[in-house]
């Protein structure tokens, strides 16, 4: 059990000298508290597998420290480290039975055996394992191999934290969630430290209690998932999370307005010092746009369509050139192809350059 | 539900089925044709029944003990090839680069051996192990050691021995390192989180995810060492006396050397009945393992 620190960590698998564009993980420091859920969320190739094997040591940083409990660990080998991981795929010993699976990395550590066995037992009854702990670890099904897989990074009760790297990817969906509840729950009960890798919002948001975004190469955002909702620090950090993601607009601004296509939009913040040059955006979750008839003074705009999604509609609309998706309120009907958007002016953030700038009272 | 019969899809197959016809079938009935024969002169054959196959199975006749020998010999053979064969590819394949530039030429020098000819390989060797000029034979007698390939029954199993491990072990290397470059990256990252040993990965993950390709390794070495003949032909022709005279060796003296085709046939069939049984049991073995364990 540890604090896990990063500092100017990074790394690039073209060496050194390659440039820091290239750099698979770009210098990033950041803290990890004991017991915390972490999710590491981005798209595939951000570099979350390798900050991942970076922290367990499967992968030496370019450059850059890592500590435990302010202890630098960075030379430190994977076995060393302690450190559990749980890889993609199920990796199971095929010589063994899954107790002795379950046993194998407290007993390659030459735990007493009263405490291995108390061990097993406690995990595998956690992880519904307890019927089958004499069977061979070969014959049971993938999903079960998987919990085998998950069984041996929890086992060990000192480890400075528990890495998954996509765990549930060959599982069912029925069962993931299920699987994912009871990580839920064993994070609970073990006080672990968790860092959960997935590029699947659902799974991210389900699971931590702070979510680390990833977008090439870079952290661009850590915090609670409602943070990442109603205030993302970046524009990738928008429309990553969320569904349909955020709208993210060209537009002029000065002091507390917005002007786009021509039609000026109140803000709630005064931003009268954005940077010269920049590339200016303004950005608004489909759920604070409200689809309303025409009328004066609202920014009229025409619908592409209208996606039903059961509990919300959205509608797809344009604005000149600039799509945007906006909620259709129940009881809205339009027979016209054209209507009006309502934003609501305390959930619409200013980025310059797809950096979240904040504005003066 | 209806199905149409078309027996049509048999003409795709008749191509294969004449190829098998005459390149096995036809071959193979010949020589069934034989075993049941006696010829006089003149090529004036009668039917012999059973009598050459009794003759062979006695070990109380000539030809009888001759067998015996010789069979004896190959199983010992193949065994000894087997045994040193098998580990020493799987030892040698472990140390080979995974990546990197060295992979390929490691690969191209290890595989060499393999793409000499049989009868070369045995001319090589059969000057190479001479004890007056050869550099091997005359090495070993230069350190005193007693070493002469065609007059000492102990040198003569050596030699031969040594060619074929030196001639076939790269095939067990390059299969096994085949299997070894299958397994998944992640087993050796997580054997590393679990603090594994370097002799527990072997036997956990590397030896258990080799099983398939040892199985075909071991069918291919024992159906080549069983079937063994060039090498002591051309070395050691088969002596001294008959130390290394396999079953093959045998075999072509009696049908060719002596012209004895009724025995020569019977045997061929017995030797190749015997091989047929021994991969069968070799393979339902290797791939039964697993099943045995769970019961």
């Amino acid at each position: 059990m540890a604090r896990i620190d990063l500092v100017d960590l990074a790394h690039s698998y073209g060496g050194r000298d390659a440039p820091e564009e290239s750099f698979a993980l770009k210098p990033v420091t950041m803290t990890w508290r004991q017991g915390g859920a972490y999710a590491l969320l981005g798209p595939s190739g951000c570099g979350k597998t390798t900050l991942l094997n970076l922290i367990s040591g499967i992968v030496a940083p370019t450059h850059g420290k890592i500590l435990f409990d302010g202890v630098d660990i960075t030379q430190q080998s994977t076995e060393k480290r302690n450190i559990a991981q749980v890889f993609q795929f199920p990796v199971i010993y095929d010589t063994m039975t899954v107790g002795q699976n379950l046993a194998f990395p407290l007993k390659n550590r030459r735990v007493p055996k009263p405490e291995i066995e108390k061990r097993v037992a406690e995990i595998a009854r956690l992880l519904d394992l307890t019927p089958d702990l004499n069977r061979r670890a070969t014959r049971m099904t993938a999903d079960a191999k998987q919990k085998i897989s998950l069984g041996r990074g929890l086992v060990r009760p000192d480890v400075a934290a528990v890495l998954f790297d996509e765990p549930l990817t060959v599982i069912d969906p029925e069962l993931k969630w299920q699987l994912r509840s009871k990580l839920k729950a064993l994070h609970r009960d073990l006080d672990l430290t968790m860092i959960y890798v997935t590029h699947d919002q659902t799974e991210a948001l389900t699971f931590a209690d702070t979510v680390v975004v990833m977008h090439d190469g870079r952290v661009v955002q850590s915090g609670t998932p409602a943070e990442l909702f109603e205030k993302p620090a970046h524009t990738f950090v928008g429309y990553f999370i969320g569904s349909p993601g955020m709208n993210i607009v060209p537009a002029e601004v000065k002091g507390r307005e917005a002007r786009i296509d021509g039609h000026v939009i109140a803000l709630n913040r005064s931003y009268d010092t954005l940077p010269a040059g920049a590339k200016i955006e303004i950005g608004v979750r489909p759920e604070f746009v409200e689809l309303v008839p025409p009328a004066p003074g609202l920014l009229s705009t025409n619908i592409e369509r209208i996606d039903d999604l059961g509990r919300v509609r959205f509608a797809r609309v344009r604005i000149g050139d600039t799509k945007l998706a906006a909620r259709v309120p129940s009881g809205f009907s339009s027979s016209d192809s054209t209507a009006a958007l309502k934003f609501d002016p305390a959930h619409i953030h200013v980025y310059a350059d797809s950096r979240l700038v904040e504005g003066a009272a | 539900m209806r199905k149409t019969l078309n027996n049509r899809a048999w003409l795709m197959v008749a191509p294969v089925m004449i190829v098998v016809l005459f390149s096995a079938l036809l071959p193979v009935m010949t020589v069934v044709n034989y075993s049941v024969q006696d010829a006089m002169a003149e090529n004036h054959f009668f039917w012999n029944g059973d009598s050459w196959f009794r003759e062979l199975l006695d070990p109380s006749t000539e030809i009888g003990s001759r067998f015996s020998g010789a069979l004896e010999r190959n199983l010992i053979f193949s065994f000894v090839v087997l045994l040193i064969e098998v580990p020493l590819g799987v030892a040698l394949s472990l140390t080979l680069p995974r990546r990197g530039w060295a992979v390929g030429p490691s690969l191209v020098l290890i595989a060499l051996p393999m793409l000499i000819p049989w009868n070369v390989v045995g001319t090589m060797w059969q000057i190479f192990a001479r004890a007056d000029i050869g550099l091997f034979g005359a090495t070993l007698t230069g350190l005193g050691l007693h070493y002469n390939d065609t007059q000492d029954p102990v040198s003569a199993w050596f030699t031969i021995l040594l060619i074929d491990v030196w001639h076939w072990t790269p095939l067990v290397i390059l299969l096994s390192y085949a299997g070894l470059r299958a397994i998944p990256d992640a087993f050796y990252q997580a054997a590393r989180i679990d603090a594994a040993r370097r002799w527990s990965v072997f036997i956990n993950i590397e030896l258990p995810k080799l099983q398939r390709v040892l199985v075909l390794a071991i069918l291919l070495r024992f159906m080549q060492s069983f079937m063994i003949y060039t090498e002591p032909f051309v070395v050691t022709g088969g002596g001294p006396g008959n130390a290394t005279t396999f079953l093959s060796i045998d075999l072509v003296k009696i049908a060719l050397g002596q012209v004895d085709l009724g025995s020569a046939a019977a045997m061929s069939l017995v030797y190749y009945l015997i091989t047929i049984t021994l991969c069968w049991i070799f393979f339902t073995a290797m791939t039964q393992l697993d099943l045995l364990k769970e019961a």
